[in-house]
């Protein structure tokens, strides 16, 4: 006690002390004091006092401030600021046109229904925030020394409050204190980043240890830290205690605002950021703002209306001038002087009339276009949310828009850029088979359960469904289990892939665990391997027991078991039950007490054992300070890790360890096994992670807890082991790779399994010493390994190389105070981790890798397919490795085996550039003959190249041609990504890339994916959409001009990004073909009639400024005049631009090629906006002479004229939106009724009204006169049908005779379904070909067509040239280098990918005759052939290596459909015999032979 | 709805020993959870059937030849219609030297009365409506028609003290006394009369015109009114005439005390502001005695009281006769547009059907 008491006095020097020293240091840091403290003291001396409290406040406005600030707002919209200019201009009486306070009328109404929804929407933020400020917390409360209910909005910085389990976190805290034994705290941050594992939190390390509850008041640190920032992914600071102790801060310690606690009974912290300043406050960006592509368009045009505005009245002042110059000096009696009585100069009168006409004619540019626009984006959005077809069941999830005013641009996107894992595929990951040690383990069962899952889906999907899946049905048919029942029927109600019906059933029985699928779960073991593992543990247990040193153990089978352990504890896996959910299983053993132990443990390890250093190590210290007697109080004056070193340094070798470890009693029970089996779920933070512990799990090596400072594992045989866990280093998109570094319970050798993508870990594999056998066996197993590496890849599985690495006390303890420095550093902590973990993980001893299945979401290949013929170029952009993409490329066929494919693998800047050189001259030539080649050979329409028209605005003049994609693809890896994106060579390489089908950027890195969708988007000018479901896809999504994200199973970051949250990919296609298309051609006709309504309107009283002296007056009367787009015309053009339907949405998908339409803006071109004018123009014309004729030479008076006209002007326009409406519902029926409706009856209660009012008009009983007059009705007949007779006439030609795509798609639907499908299956080519109007263009001079001939002959064979299988020998694996590390490389890196159908390889290689394989190479050939190459007048060398995909092999033919099978070989076939030079086969074998690295 | 009884279908067709019990679970359970679950309806899913409008061939030829048609028919019976009407236009500017109102055309020249003479070769149809007309003369012109007190034209006194600023600058004269009635309109009132006499056997008949219900009915009875004080005059005490006016307001028509003030017929057809500069408006209807069935052929001699200056801005005056018909005055324009509308679209068809025969059925065998 006494101690407490002094506390608070020495806390206040050192606080004035530290805030004198902190004074210039405070934008850097924050620091934070214990508000208990200061509770008596005045609110000045709270060094907390300047941070903000924890009452948040989303509202814009306040009751007072609404009213001006809401104005401020809306007039930063330069519109209504000239609304309101033209408004006001009406007060000054020398130039006023209308009634003053009428012609406020619209501006006002158009700024009150905005400002009355802001209002609302504050409304409902405040209501919100009310809500949220008054949450329930306890706070700890220095007078009732209790925690008490608090309010959140009264929570401050530096108050201590205690959470309770399920509790949601009203601030930043951090960590002090759990109720958890090993002082985790877990939380949900589903609302953040909607990952709904659980995270752990630790309690900040100098607290670690109190076997009591925390006490607050017994606190007191003071913790420096950074400044409220937005990454919910860093923290850093420290805690500085009285006694000078500095202790790191991590994340790991900071629990966020709104998370929610879970499985912790009740956890105390200090609170660090309060309200605003949280991390997740500040991540709360509002919606994002983007302008569409239509806008920009549509602003140039209101620029012209207000050119066309301005010269309409200089048009009318000068006429008023000369008008006025006529008369002289002689008035007519009909002049009226100015009020002041004296005679104004024809000049100042004309300068006058300038301004009264822009009052008059302010009709035309159109006030409540934006507001239109709004609303119609508004309802679009909502049917776009409502679809069905977006919406997916399993997930209860639809489609959400986030921004809302781009829906049009999804109906004009010309480059589609895919991120792969995870939104091409399911990113479920599902382990499929391994090798270790050199020796290959096939997992045919495994296959076999898996091809169930697809069998179970093709049975749904059409028998034309892809054929990637198709070869694996006969391996289907013998498995049957009971599994099979019960998934059948969950399946057949929705047409989704077995996995996913399971995904659903298990998210329903448990409804938190991610990646828990049966398909993942559920694997079924090699038996081989399985009875290694058995052998292997029964070994070591028998060693075990006869304490036999670990290393006597054969090595194959030591690396087996070292293989499972490093899948099962290196990852960061939580074991939970689902029993009790959320409650985590505690594996503790008897021996192996927890934490606290660790004392224990120091005790036996003495001296100095080697305990600090991993986020759990810093027990040692704590433990020193304990038995220093610092019993259970906090304030902790532990010896610096430095000093623990001290003791690393002179430490001895250990000795009789073995008793240490609590040998676990061998009590291996199966069936009790298999009971806790069954209980334990995984939630793994990656799907990879939960796919290899499951893997493991199968072979009975199974993680039962993991917890900061030990995993247990159990073995077969062994029972359950606990590994002491040194450190975690964590993996990251720079390493490719995470590593544990464990003590191995059994060999009591600090270990460092790593795990890691193929090109890191290759790298780091010791490089094996030849001399002993041992190290034959190694440099064998990795040759091997690497093989098989490169069969996964080519199966397009992602592979995973497991490493392991044995440290010596003494390079542990180096390496340790290395990183132990890099850990407590503040500044640059992350780079110094980051080294730290590149120094230990190196000299790796590789056990083995593995293939993880990574299967593809349902639709992909259709919608990837039919997007493409929507003139979408694809492009696919992803950070696995090139021959894993390739062939995920290849099953959703994005790249066609048909198609030629060009590599590009350069080292270095000047290779890329003479690559792309190359490729480029290939390009050319190849283009020169396909274009003749065109029209020769009718069977290519299939795949008719498209043509894709740029964009109206090119950027640089080689790009203003037409050019033609050819079938070519292109396959770009991250290294040569980076130099082609290159200032330099950027622009080669878009000339190379955009001629081809289909790009497929692998190994790259999320800020590559941006640069190129950046450079697509600025050099070509074209609209990019970006999809991708991860964090690495954010920065691309962000730059696209529309970002998808797919709300998949990898967290919400991208969905944050994007405008639009897909829940799957294929939902893609109908959002851009149907939506996209309807909401582009909705809103684009909607502008042009705008545009054309206010012309037509304005324009009628323009005419009549000829025959009233240019004087500014209007036959029309004012308030028809402002009323007449707000009210009369308004209903109708709204409802035809949400729902109208150019072409039914079955059509649209059916023929994508209708989407080109958007792309191209062909609703909506420069000149349609003149075309438009004109016709409004005319229309106009009509509309006023008809009346003028009619009535001319009559007694008609002025609005009695003039009321007809703008009846017949409303009639025109509502007809002629019914000439441009495409399908009439029974609301466009109802709106154009109203519409008329509402004139008449606004006319006849206005014109009834008020005898004396609403001058000078005073419209008194006109209208009533005119229905009596038989001449209106005539003229209500003619006029609207000789103003629209030209456009009807034109629109009736066009559709008749010369119809465009989309109108022939509009008669489709008007066929009965029947005969419309036949048409569409018949026509599926034809109408390709038909409906592009023009033809192929030829941008190059000189075709040869010799030349161009001979070309083709040797391009075209070698598209469709059958190779076989290609599987790489061992001979030649073995006489390959290994891998790009290797030095030998030259300039070029040449690689040949030999892509082999994904269907053939199960049948090739999960056969194990590999090594026998025929091999046909010829070298004879591959000179020929290279002669040949060299004759012709193409420098094209073998660097570009076109790869075709055929097999020539029968074997592989037959696992082909029978449909495709015949259609390769006869094209094969054709190709051969009209090739006589070269054989088709010897090309890429001649390829291969060039190729210096063949990664195959 | 539609999704569950597609699940209902497949529990009930698989059922098998454990299935059909998962299947119950399923769904209740998606039930609870398909929160976001879109309303399957035709109207958000956007199927609402419609009527798709087809612009094909065999629509739009017979649709136009069939508009064509009834549009020729209509025009044929505008055109008669239009025919049967007589008009007898006579212009009396006096522009001419032998115009016989030449000599009203000199400057200071006042109380000038022209005679007209003109001669009917056979019956003029009654009713004859006599209108007077003026070219050039912009009564559209803005700020004129602005120049006017509704208010104050209504009858309501305060006005005529104070009258609204926007008569200005006819508001007050100069010594300060308000105009009533005010305003430029008021002010330019058209102030000829006629007086027109049959010459038979050289003696004049005056043929009567009826100067009641030239107005609008409304006008008459609602938009204007006296102020309600008699004798009318006492009204317009400490008021002065428009500056143009020869008589106050209430004395207009000296033979009839009923048609004086705001309601004087001829005073109501001047407010009543054309719309094109050239108008005529309606002085009066032949509608008594013998004229009641129209003019018939002889010789008559207009009797015109020449006031109103239009040569100083180029206007000519005029007179018209004229019969009407139940589509209103002569009016050929109506008639004839509609032929040519229709004949357009009869025009059409046969072009469009031309180029269809030629483009189109080729293609389609």
């Amino acid at each position: 006690m006494a101690r407490e008491s002094e506390e608070p006095g020495m806390a206040k020097t050192s606080k004035v002390k530290r805030q004198r020293k902190k004074k210039p240091k405070e934008n850097k840091t924050r620091t934070v004091h214990a508000n208990l403290l200061y509770d008596n003291a005045k609110g000045e001396e709270n060094p907390n006092r300047n941070y903000a409290n924890n009452k948040i406040k989303t509202t814009k406005y306040t009751v007072l401030s609404f009213l001006p600030k809401n104005l401020f707002e809306q007039f930063h919209r330069f519109a209504n600021v000239y609304f309101v200019f033209i408004a006001l201009l009406n007060f000054v009486p020398v130039v006023n046109a209308f009634q003053p306070e009428l012609a406020l009328a619209p501006v006002v109404f158009i700024l009150s229904v905005t400002a009355i929804k802001d209002l609302w929407e504050d409304y409902r933020r405040h209501r919100s925030d009310q809500e949220i400020n008054h949450m329930d917390c306890l706070v700890y409360n220095r007078a009732e020394r209790r925690y008490v209910e608090r309010y959140w909005k009264e929570v401050r910085v530096g108050d201590f409050i205690r959470l309770r389990c399920n509790e949601i976190l009203p601030a930043d805290v951090l960590l002090l204190s759990s109720s958890d034994p090993d002082r985790l705290c877990h939380i949900e941050t589903a609302t953040l980043d909607g990952e709904t594992n659980l995270k752990q939190r630790q309690v900040v390390r100098s607290f670690f240890d109190l076997d009591c509850d925390f006490d607050p008041l017994k606190y007191n640190g003071i913790i420096e830290c950074e400044k409220p920032n937005n990454d919910l992914n860093r923290f850093r600071g420290y805690i500085i205690h009285r006694s000078g102790q500095r202790d790191a801060l991590y994340k790991e310690n900071l629990l966020l605002r709104g998370c929610t606690i879970r499985n912790t009974e009740e956890a105390v912290g200090i609170v660090i950021y309060a309200g605003h300043e949280t991390k997740a406050m500040l991540n709360n960006n509002g919606p994002r703002y983007k302008r569409s592509k239509l806008e920009r368009q549509m602003n140039v045009d209101v620029f012209w209306c207000v050119i066309i505005l301005l010269v309409m009245c200089l048009f009318a002042a000068v006429g008023h001038g000369l008008w006025m110059f006529q008369y002289g000096d002689k008035r007519p009696v009909f002049d009226v002087l100015s009020p002041e009585g004296t005679d104004l100069s024809p000049i100042m009168s004309a300068i006058y009339l300038f301004l009264t006409m822009i009052i008059v004619f302010q009709v035309l540019i159109p006030i409540s276009l934006f507001v239109s626009i709004e609303i119609v984006k508004i309802c679009q959005v909502y049917f776009i949310h409502q679809d069905m077809d977006l919406y997916d069941e399993e997930t209860d999830s639809h489609l959400q828009c986030r921004a809302l005013n781009i829906t049009e641009d999804l109906g004009q996107m010309q480059y589609i850029f895919s991120d792969k894992t995870g939104t091409l595929t399911e990113n479920k990951m599902v382990f499929r088979r391994c090798t270790v040690a050199g020796v290959e383990y096939s997992h045919d069962a495994n296959a076999r359960r898996l091809a169930m899952y697809q069998e179970m889906d093709s049975e749904e999907e059409d028998c034309t469904s892809h054929g990637g899946t198709l070869p694996r049905r006969d391996s289907v048919t013998s498995h049957q289990s009971a599994r099979v029942v019960l998934r059948s029927q969950s399946t057949k109600s929705h047409r989704r892939t077995g996995s996913r019906a399971e995904a659903k059933r298990a998210s329903i029985l448990s409804k938190h665990t991610a990646f828990s699928s049966p398909m993942e779960k559920d694997i079924t073991p090699d038996p081989q391997l399985l009875d290694k593992v058995n052998e292997c543990s029964s070994q070591m247990d028998f060693m075990r027991f006869h304490n036999q040193p670990m290393s006597q153990l054969p090595s194959d089978l030591a690396d087996i078991i070292d293989f499972f352990i490093a899948l099962t504890i290196c990852n960061t896996v939580v074991v939970s039950s689902p029993n009790q959910p959320r409650q985590k299983v505690r594996m503790r053993f008897e021996l192996k007490s927890p934490v606290k132990t660790i004392e224990d443990f120091i005790k036996r390890f003495t001296p100095s054992r080697l305990t600090s250093g991993s986020n759990s190590s810093s027990s040692s210290s704590l433990i020193t300070n304990r038995s220093s007697n610092r019993g259970c109080s906090s304030l902790l004056s532990s010896p610096s890790a430095e000093s623990t070193l001290t003791k690393l340094d002179e430490e001895q070798p250990p000795r009789g360890l073995e008793h240490s470890f609590g040998p676990v009693p061998p009590c291996y029970n199966g069936k009790a096994w298999n009971l806790e089996d069954g209980e334990l779920r995984y939630e793994a933070e990656s799907p990879d992670e939960a796919a290899l512990v499951y893997a493991a799990r199968a072979y009975k090596c199974s993680l039962v807890g993991r917890l900061p400072d030990q995993v247990t594992v159990e073995l077969p045989h062994l029972g359950k082991l606990s590994f002491e866990l040194l450190h975690t280093l964590g993996f990251d998109s720079t390493r490719k790779r995470m590593s544990v570094v464990v003590r191995h319970p059994l060999t009591d050798q600090i270990t460092v399994y790593t795990k890691g993508a193929d090109s890191a870990i290759m790298d780091l594999i010791k490089p094996p010493d030849t001399g002993s056998s041992k190290g034959k066996r190694q440099k064998k197993i990795v040759s091997r390994t690497q093989n098989y590496l490169n069969l996964y890849a080519a199966d397009g599985l992602r592979t995973l190389c497991i490493a392991k690495k044995i440290l010596s006390k003494e390079q542990y303890a180096c390496w340790l105070q290395h990183h132990l420095q890099a850990e407590t550093a503040i500044q640059g902590r992350e780079e110094l981790l980051f080294d730290s973990a590149l120094r230990l993980e190196t000299n790796l001893q590789l056990l083995g890798a593995t293939g993880i299945e990574d299967r593809l979401q349902d639709g992909v290949p259709e919608t990837i397919a039919s997007l493409r013929k929507a003139g979408l170029q694809i492009w696919v952009l992803t950070g696995d490795k090139q021959e894993t993409a390739v062939n995920i490329a290849y099953a959703c066929k994005l790249l066609d085996p048909e198609e030629e494919i060009l590599t590009l693998n350069a080292d270095s800047q000047e290779a890329c550039a003479l690559l792309l050189e190359e490729s480029l001259h290939y390009i050319q030539a190849k283009f020169l003959c396909s274009s003749t080649d065109q029209a020769a050979k009718a069977f290519h329409s299939n795949f008719a190249p498209f043509e894709i028209y740029p964009s109206s605005s090119p950027s640089s003049s080689s790009h203003t041609t037409p050019f033609t994609v050819l079938r070519l693809g292109l396959v770009i890896d991250g290294r040569t990504l980076a130099y082609a994106l290159d200032k330099s060579l950027e622009d080669k390489f878009l000339a190379v890339a955009r001629s081809c089908r289909s790009v497929l950027c692998c190994r790259s890195t999320p800020l590559q994916k941006s640069m190129v969708v950046k450079l697509v988007r600025n050099k070509l000018k074209v609209m990019t959409l970006a999809i991708g479901d991860g964090a690495n896809d954010v920065s691309m999504i962000q730059v696209a001009d529309v970002g998808v994200g797919i709300s998949g199973q990898e967290g919400m970051q991208a969905v944050m990004a994007s405008d639009f949250a897909l829940p799957r990919f294929r939902y893609l296609q109908k959002l851009l073909l149907v939506h996209g298309h309807w909401c582009y051609s909705r809103l684009a006709n909607m502008i042009l009639y705008f545009f054309y309504k206010n012309a037509m309107f304005v324009a009628l009283i323009f005419w009549y400024q000829f025959y009233c002296g240019f004087s500014g007056s209007a036959m029309i009367d004012q308030w028809y005049l402002i009323f007449f787009n707000l009210m009369f015309s308004a209903f109708p053009q709204l409802i035809t631009g949400t729902l109208d339907k150019d072409v039914s949405a079955e059509t649209l998908q059916q023929l994508p090629q209708l989407y080109v339409n958007g792309q191209n803006s062909e609703e909506y071109k420069p000149y349609m906006f003149w075309m438009n004018m004109i016709d409004a123009f005319y229309q106009s014309l009509v509309c006023f002479f008809i009346p003028y004729f009619a009535y001319a030479d009559s007694d008609v008076d002025l609005f009695t004229w003039g009321t007809p006209i703008t009846t017949l002007a409303l009639l025109t326009i509502l007809v002629h939106l019914g000439i441009e409406t495409k399908t009439w519902t029974w609301m466009n029926w109802l709106s154009i009724a109203f519409s008329t409706a509402l004139f008449f009856t606004v006319a006849l209660c206005y014109n009834a009204s008020c005898p004396t009012c609403y001058t000078p008009s005073n419209p008194y009983w006109t209208m009533q006169r005119l229905l009596q007059d038989p001449l209106f009705y005539l003229l209500c007949v003619i006029t609207p049908v000789a103003a629209l007779l030209p456009r009807y006439f034109y629109r009736a030609c066009q559709g008749t005779l010369f119809p465009s795509p989309v109108q022939v798609g509009r008669q489709l639907d008007k066929l009965p379904t029947e005969t419309r499908r036949n048409i569409l299956s018949l026509s599926r080519v034809k109408a390709g070909s038909a409906l592009s109007p023009k033809p192929p263009f030829l941008s190059l001079s000189k075709p040869s067509p010799k030349g161009c001939n001979k070309k083709d002959q040797r391009s075209f064979p070698s598209s469709e040239t059958s190779q076989g299988p290609a599987l790489q020998t061992d001979e030649q694996g073995q006489r390959s280098p290994l891998g790009p590390a290797d030095s030998n490389k030259g300039p070029l890196d040449l690689y040949t990918i030999v892509p082999t159908e994904k269907d053939t390889l199960p049948y090739t290689k999960d056969t194990p005759k590999l090594p026998g394989e025929p091999r046909p190479p010829s070298t004879k050939d591959s000179e020929c052939l290279g002669k040949t190459l060299e004759a012709s007048d193409v420098s094209l060398s073998g660097w570009i290596t076109s790869t075709p995909l055929l097999s020539q092999t029968g074997s592989v033919q037959l696992n082909l459909p029978p449909a495709q099978c015949v259609k390769y070989t006869r094209n094969s076939d054709q190709r051969l015999k009209s090739d006589h030079s070269v054989h088709p086969a010897q090309r890429t074998e001649q390829g291969a032979e060039q190729s210096l690295h063949t990664t195959l | 709805m539609l999704a569950n009884a597609a699940n209902n279908e497949t529990c009930s067709t698989n059922i098998g020993n454990s299935s059909s019990r998962l299947c119950n679970q399923k769904m209740v359970k998606e039930e609870q959870e398909l929160a976001n679950r879109p309303d399957n309806t035709a109207f958000t899913q956007q199927r609402l059937p419609a009527w798709q409008p087809m612009l094909s061939a065999g629509i739009v030829i017979p649709g136009f030849v069939l508009i064509g048609l009834a549009f020729i028919g209509i025009g044929v019976a505008l055109f008669v219609t239009s025919r049967s009407i007589q008009v007898l236009e006579l212009d009396y500017t006096g522009l001419e030297q032998n115009s016989p109102c030449f000599k009203c055309t000199y400057p200071n020249v006042s109380n000038c009365v022209c005679d007209l003479d003109f001669s009917i070769d056979s019956l003029f149809k009654g009713t004859v409506f006599f209108y007077y007309g003026l070219s050039n003369y912009f009564q559209n012109f803005r700020k004129y028609g602005v120049s006017k007190d509704d208010v104050q034209l209504s009858g309501d006194l305060t006005n005529f003290k104070s009258p609204s600023d926007t008569c200005s600058p006819y508001v007050y004269d100069r010594n300060n006394q308000p105009i009533v009635p005010c305003g430029s309109i008021a002010n330019s009132m058209f102030n000829d009369t006629f007086q027109l006499f049959q010459k038979i056997n050289g003696t004049k008949t005056l043929v009567p015109f009826d100067g009641k219900g030239i107005a609008w009915w409304t006008d008459y009875n609602i938009k204007y009114r006296n102020p309600s004080v008699t004798p009318l005059k006492n009204a317009f005490n400490s008021t002065v005439k428009p500056i143009f006016w020869s008589k106050p307001a209430y004395e207009l028509d000296t033979s009839d005390p009923a048609n004086n003030g705001f309601i004087n017929q001829n005073f109501l057809v001047w407010m009543r502001r054309a719309a094109l500069p050239n108008f005529r408006k309606l002085y009066g209807r032949i509608d008594e005695g013998v004229y009641a069935q129209g003019l018939p052929a002889g010789s008559y001699s207009l009797a015109i009281t020449y006031n109103y200056p239009v040569l100083s801005f180029g206007g000519r005056k005029k007179v018209v006769f004229s019969n009407v018909s139940w589509m209103g005055g002569k009016n050929e324009f109506l008639g004839i547009a509609y032929l040519v509308i229709g004949s357009l679209c009869v025009l059409m068809s046969i072009v469009m059907l031309i180029v269809y025969a030629k483009f189109k059925f080729p293609e389609e065998d």
